[in-house]
């Protein structure tokens, strides 16, 4: 279980590393992107951050579902 | 009057306070053995746990810090919720399943898991104490500074009694009760910050509220001679149109050579001061500004008055509006979230910003003036003076920027009250899904920060002299039961974060350091008996920090935490689990080369020199202020480098 965990983790975290990455490398060396509106009035810097949050929380929620169980994980006091 | 202490205030803060040590106590029966003491048995279920990660993470520096600063300058705040967020995504993939599986009570525990090394105790146990002692001033100079205006009480006996509190908190019943009294303040948090936030959006936004307009004054637009002579017009005139009772005074001392143009009230003697502006109009306008005064003899002074609301006397107004609505709206009634932004965005939103005056006399004053800026510049990066240099600044600007949210990202996941809790739960599977409840939780509250911090920003009821206080007094602004609330789960925020940085550091002491320099470690029941004195003592040092450091800026403090936990924790944490080459003299010296290569960044940096010493920014030998994108990356090199000079690590069968 360990070991496949492991290897899920660490593709979403490399997932999330190389857009956390992209979004502060912008801010960092051409934050006037971030003025840009693409989408619904709004700009890239609301979106991208908002962008960041959700997707933190849509890995974690893959991760949760698709990472192993230990059995005892059953007798956690959980229901599901 | 900002604030004036509310009766109801302080019975909705002395309930919060009477439940949460009315936990610890129906607790305290369950913490007689370390393991419950320190890891409450392990028995706490995920959900709960996973809430209370949100308690125990979301600081002062996240509700008080981040409102604060987005309400002063919009979207630079939401930096700090996107890098703190980020950190939890290192503490799920990497290492939440790695620290229950191999850890009991400390950070220390899994990072010696199979050296048994004294040296790698010893070193984990000081790197704790250090991270959690910078974390903790913070914490207590944040609760001194919200229990000033909330009880009228002085800023130590807000430390003093948060101090007290988390005490007997821990002491009664260690990690059971702790972890009981953050899932409550998570929830609690999490609860009542989307209620603002929908208060916020149901309220809509204004142009020009009355409650600032009302009391702070806009001069013109002023007759034609005077538009050409602009700023300087003060030193050819007595008075100004529009303004009977008051003459103009010459600049003395410091104000010559500002923009301000100062007037005395002659029958009060007050003194007012006003920034010239160009609108877009091409008139010029005169804006009143505030002005606090801490004069030769010590004394405070607000517009040149006694601070105080009897006669003679002044105080500072509330401040946050809007000048301008898109396509000249007054009221926009109910908003949908995303049309929120479009509002502010099309807006003109009428900021506050300061300067320092020198006095003739002595004396120094602060000005506090209007600054009208396009909510387009509100809502992107770069407002804040600590993010300006990513727009135009230098490579060291924008290296700073880079290093600081790398430490956000890096320092989470190296927390030491963040790692502990990990043990609290039944297993990995547990440790796992109360990590994702807890990013679910941290991850809703960061969103709502936004809405609070431009909700507090518009909100008129905002005091100039302390963004800490934006949130808090948003709830003011829609009535005084939500204010009273919401202070007291501010409170509570401290307590929560203040108890797990304790327990923290008293497992430390207890179970890595005192039991290293023993023959033999200490038995169950003495180990918990000096846990308990070990937390009695942090505390009355944390108190003690938090009344020295007062007035110093709660982010910046907590900053100097995230970056001394990533540069020294992460390192040896990561290899460990990933590296199978690692020695423990590997481990050993990343994290003290890690600990004190950031410790001695931050001393030598620019902000330390101009905040801290109150010496000349220039003269810091470091070139820029945030160590983590130089010393995290040394902490792994010389984990390498010494674990490739040292034997390899026999596992014994």
């Amino acid at each position: 279980m360990a070991g496949r965990n492991a290897r899920l983790g660490l593709v979403l975290f490399t997932v999330y590393a190389v857009f956390y990455a992209a979004f502060v490398l912008v801010n960092a060396f051409a934050a006037d992107w971030m003025d840009a509106k693409p989408l619904a009035g709004l700009n890239a810097a609301v979106l991208s951050g908002f962008g960041l949050i959700v997707l933190a929380l849509v890995l974690a929620l893959f991760y949760g579902v698709t990472a192993s169980s230990a059995p005892s994980d059953m007798q956690n006091g959980e229901g599901r | 009057m900002i604030y004036e202490v509310s009766p109801l205030a302080i019975a909705v803060f002395a309930a919060f306070v009477a439940l949460t040590l009315g936990i610890s106590f129906y607790m305290g029966r369950s913490a007689t053995s370390s393991a419950g003491y320190f890891a409450a048995h392990g028995q706490i279920p995920w959900f709960v746990n996973g809430v209370a990660f949100a308690g125990d993470y979301l600081s002062a520096a996240s509700f008080l810090g981040i409102c604060g600063m987005i309400a002063f300058y919009g979207y630079d705040g939401f930096l700090y919720s996107i890098g703190y967020l980020a950190g939890w995504i290192v503490a799920l993939f990497v290492v939440a399943e790695p620290m229950r599986r191999l850890g009991r009570y400390t950070f220390a525990d899994a990072l010696n898991y199979k050296f048994q090394s004294r040296g790698i105790r010893i070193i984990a146990g000081v790197s704790t104490l250090a991270v959690s002692v910078f974390y903790l001033i913070p914490q207590m100079v944040g609760a001194g500074v919200l229990v000033q205006p909330l009880l009228g009480l002085p800023h130590w006996a807000g430390v003093v009694l948060v101090g007290v509190v988390v005490i007997l908190i821990v002491v009664t019943a260690g990690m059971v009760s702790t972890t009981w009294v953050q899932f409550l303040k998570g929830a609690l948090l999490v609860i009542f910050s989307a209620v603002l936030s929908m208060i916020v959006l149901n309220r809509g936004l204004e142009a020009n509220p009355t409650t600032e307009t009302a009391t702070l004054r806009t001069l013109g637009p002023l007759p034609a001679n005077d538009n050409d002579e602009g700023p300087s017009l003060s030193s050819t005139r007595s008075a100004l149109p529009d303004l009977e009772g008051e003459e103009v005074l010459q600049p003395t001392g410091g104000w010559d050579g500002t923009p301000f143009l100062r007037t005395r009230v002659t029958a009060t003697g007050r003194i007012n001061v006003w920034l010239p502006r160009q609108a877009s109009d091409g008139l010029h306008y005169l804006d009143e500004c505030q002005v606090v005064t801490q004069a030769a003899d010590g004394k405070t002074l607000v517009a040149g008055l006694p601070r105080g609301t009897g006669e003679g006397e002044a105080t500072l107004l509330p401040v946050g509006s809007i000048d301008r609505l898109p396509e000249g709206e007054t009221k926009t009634g109910p908003l949908g979230p995303l049309e929120f932004f479009r509002t502010v965005g099309g807006s003109e939103v009428r900021l506050w910003r300061n300067q320092r005056v020198d006095e003739a006399d002595g004396g120094v004053s602060t000005v506090y003036y209007p600054q009208p800026t396009s909510g387009d510049k509100i809502l992107r990066p770069g407002e804040h003076p600590a993010f300006a240099g990513i727009r135009g600044g230098s490579w060291f600007d924008r290296l700073n920027f880079l290093s600081l949210m790398l430490a956000l990202f890096g320092g989470t996941a190296s927390l030491p009250h963040i790692l502990i809790r990990y043990y609290t739960v039944k297993d990995e599977a547990a440790a796992r899904k109360s990590t994702i409840v807890g990013i679910a939780c941290i991850g809703f509250f960061y969103v709502l920060t936004l809405y609070l911090g431009l909700g507090a920003m518009t909100s008129g009821a905002m005091d100039v002299t302390d963004s800490n206080m934006a949130a808090p007094l948003l709830a003011r602004s829609v009535s005084e039961t939500l204010f009273a609330v919401i202070s007291a789960i501010a409170f509570t925020t401290v307590l929560g974060t203040v108890s797990g940085l304790i327990l923290a550091s008293a497992g430390a002491v207890t179970h890595d350091l005192i039991d290293s320099f023993r023959s033999e470690p200490l038995a169950d029941d003495k180990k918990v008996a000096v846990a308990k004195i070990a937390s009695v003592v942090v505390g009355v040092i944390a108190v003690a920090l938090g009344i020295l450091f007062k007035g110093m800026n709660v982010s910046y403090l907590v900053g100097w935490a995230f970056s001394v936990a990533a540069s020294a924790n992460l390192p040896a944490l990561v290899m460990l689990l990933f590296w199978p080459r690692v020695t423990k003299q590997g481990i050993i010296a990343s994290v003290a080369v890690g600990m004190v290569s950031s410790l001695t960044w931050i001393l030598l940096s620019a902000d330390t020199f101009s905040k801290v010493y109150g010496l000349p920014a220039s003269d810091a030998p470091m070139p820029f202020s945030q160590p983590g994108l130089v010393t995290i990356p040394l902490s792994f090199l010389t984990l390498v480098v010494v674990s490739l000079m040292t034997p390899r690590h026999i596992e014994s069968a």
